[in-house]
């Protein structure tokens, strides 16, 4: 009998792992197809009938209710905002932080674990740190509320993430095949783009699309350094939340849209996100 | 064009470095002003007060709230993802398809921006309509107060954190037990040891470098907690969810005061660069450790 009650013990841990930890997911994704009277029954409804009036109120940008004026809601430039900003700091991090990870993965040289290890240090140091001064001096030189400012801001966590995935990578390659594609007459340059860069490829991909996910989920960068004209949906989903006459199927709609794109991403990186999320430091 | 050999490293972690350096300022200027009289209410009294500012902070009851707060909230959200994650890695090591598909799903919280996991819940722990409420109502919790209340505004953070955080310690250790070499095991199991005795003298020693790894991010994070706090409760009800960052942030935007605000972060950094420097080292160690020895 000992057995079967370990066996049953170990059923209910997974019925309690799954039902804390995914059907709140689920649940959001349900809310997001009901209308809002049925969301607001006491006792919650299983069967109704789908809709997309959500989503589609969403994409307009205006929700018509009966009895109500039209409301105007600004969701959609959030998800542009968000897209623009995790793109760009994507993009801003490879041009940075791959030539510095291959630096700091090949050459020994003087003040290179300093450096890497300041740049590392940001990733810890606390946000609010840093962003209060910016805050002041990006009024002043007329940097608030740009999209160039935030993404400038934003390497803050991008940059060292992919500077130290993308440098374990690098050190897993053998520096013998470039030495011996730059002994044929190739410069450092074709070295680095021909042989080292589509090695380290894998590792360059999974680590890019880490700091989009970092980047996308960021939340106190945008609420501080910008206005609503380019913050991004987790800024976007507050306001969304906390003004009032909303109806709640679109917040949760809202939701979904804005955790979608990360949760897709999450499944496509599967295979690197341990060496991922502890920087280098575990390998999976 | 031929650059110096010993030049060279430099010029690749130049445009990093430059990045670097724009990001010190800031950071300088807020040591600086911490030793400032700065509210932006009141330009003209602006002036040099030496430590005046850390001094008001730490005679302030409401900052020893903050710091008690911030302790309470890292502790029980660093212990309880620890054991929970600890325990869902354990029973998830073994290959088949149900931990298989359950070891992907369970990352997905993870994925979700901290602040949009407190509005989640915010939905899901509605008063008027919130599922929590109707499921926990048939266990006689009918009307949890969750986030209204001073007394259970810590217990919902500290969920919600659980919610998100746990699957960072669960997959870190899961790729860690999935690590371990099978020789102790089977020489255990030759021996005839029982499953507790291998569970703390065999697993768990070997899955201490994991194990420590994992609990220091999550002890660098938990401490400078903003997104979920300021996303439920903003600091409140009162002061009962008040910790460092929200209360930097409100004493900021709310009260202007830039020097007091600036103080009260250095003293977060402090802390965390305490902290850092003891993860950095054990860390440098780890990682020749887990690359030299525990997969090879």
């Amino acid at each position: 009998m000992k057995i079967n009650i370990w066996s049953l013990l170990k059923i209910l841990a997974y019925i309690a792992i799954i039902m804390f930890f995914l059907f709140p997911i689920a649940w959001i994704f349900n809310m997001s197809f009901m209308t809002n009277d049925e969301i607001l029954r006491k006792v919650p409804v299983l069967f109704y009938e789908p809709t997309l009036n959500n989503y589609i109120g969403l994409w307009k940008g205006e929700i018509a209710s009966e009895g109500f004026a039209t409301m105007y809601v600004f969701f959609k430039q959030n998800l542009i905002n968000s897209a623009i900003l995790s793109v760009g700091s994507v993009s801003v991090t490879l041009l940075l932080g791959v030539p510095a990870a291959y630096a700091f993965a090949r050459y020994k040289f003087k003040g290179g674990e300093d450096i890497a290890f300041t740049l590392l240090s940001f990733r810890f140091a606390p946000a609010l740190l840093i962003i209060l001064p910016l805050n002041l001096y990006f009024s002043k030189i007329g940097l608030y509320d740009s999209y160039f400012a935030l993404i400038w801001v934003y390497q803050l966590i991008t940059l060292p993430l992919l500077l130290w995935i993308v440098r374990g990578y690098f050190e897993d390659i053998s520096p013998d095949i470039e030495y011996a594609y730059r002994l044929d007459g190739h410069s450092w340059f074709q070295s680095f783009w021909r042989i080292s860069i589509p090695l380290a490829k894998p590792g360059i991909a999974a680590a890019s699309l880490l700091c989009f996910i970092y980047a996308w989920n960021n939340f106190v960068f945008a609420l501080i350094l910008g206005s609503s004209q380019i913050q991004p949906v987790t800024v976007g989903a507050l306001a969304f939340i906390t003004a009032s006459a909303i109806p709640y199927g679109l917040i949760a709609c809202g939701i979904v849209v804005s955790v979608l794109p990360t949760l897709v991403l999450a499944l496509f990186i599967q295979k690197y996100l341990v060496q991922g999320l502890s920087l280098g430091a575990i390998k999976g | 064009m031929k650059i110096n050999r010993k030049l060279f490293p430099y010029v690749l972690t130049l445009p990093a470095l430059l990045v670097c350096v724009g990001i010190l300022i800031p950071f300088f200027t807020a040591v600086y002003y911490s030793l400032q009289r700065y509210n932006l209410k009141m330009p003209h009294m602006k002036g040099f007060i030496w430590f005046d500012n850390y001094v008001s902070i730490f005679t302030d009851p409401s900052f020893w709230n903050t710091i008690k707060v911030s302790l309470t909230y890292t502790f029980f959200t660093i212990i309880i993802e620890l054991l929970l994650g600890l325990g869902i890695a354990l029973l998830l090591a073994k290959r088949n398809w149900l931990n298989n598909i359950l070891g992907v799903l369970l990352v997905l919280p993870l994925m979700i921006a901290p602040a949009l996991a407190s509005l989640i819940w915010r939905l899901l722990i509605n008063p008027n309509f919130g599922i929590v409420n109707y499921l926990l109502s048939f266990i006689g919790l009918d009307d949890f107060t969750w986030a209204s209340h001073p007394d259970t505004v810590l217990f919902t953070l500290i969920m919600v954190d659980v919610w998100v955080f746990t699957p960072f310690i669960m997959i870190l250790l899961l790729a860690g037990l999935r690590s371990l070499p099978r020789q102790p095991f089977e020489a255990a199991e030759l021996d005839g040891v029982p499953e507790y005795y291998k569970f703390f003298r065999i697993t768990l020693p070997m899955l201490f470098p994991f194990i420590l790894t994992a609990s220091l991010f999550r002890l660098l994070e938990s401490i400078q907690q903003f997104d979920i706090i300021y996303a439920l409760s903003q600091g409140g009800p009162g002061e009962s969810s008040m910790v460092f960052q929200v209360s930097a942030y409100l004493q900021t935007f709310q009260y202007t005061n830039i020097g007091k605000a600036a103080a009260m972060m250095v003293v977060l950094w402090a802390i965390c660069y305490f902290l850092c420097h003891v993860f950095v080292k054990q860390w440098h160690k780890l990682k020749i450790k887990t690359k030299g020895e525990l997969l090879q």
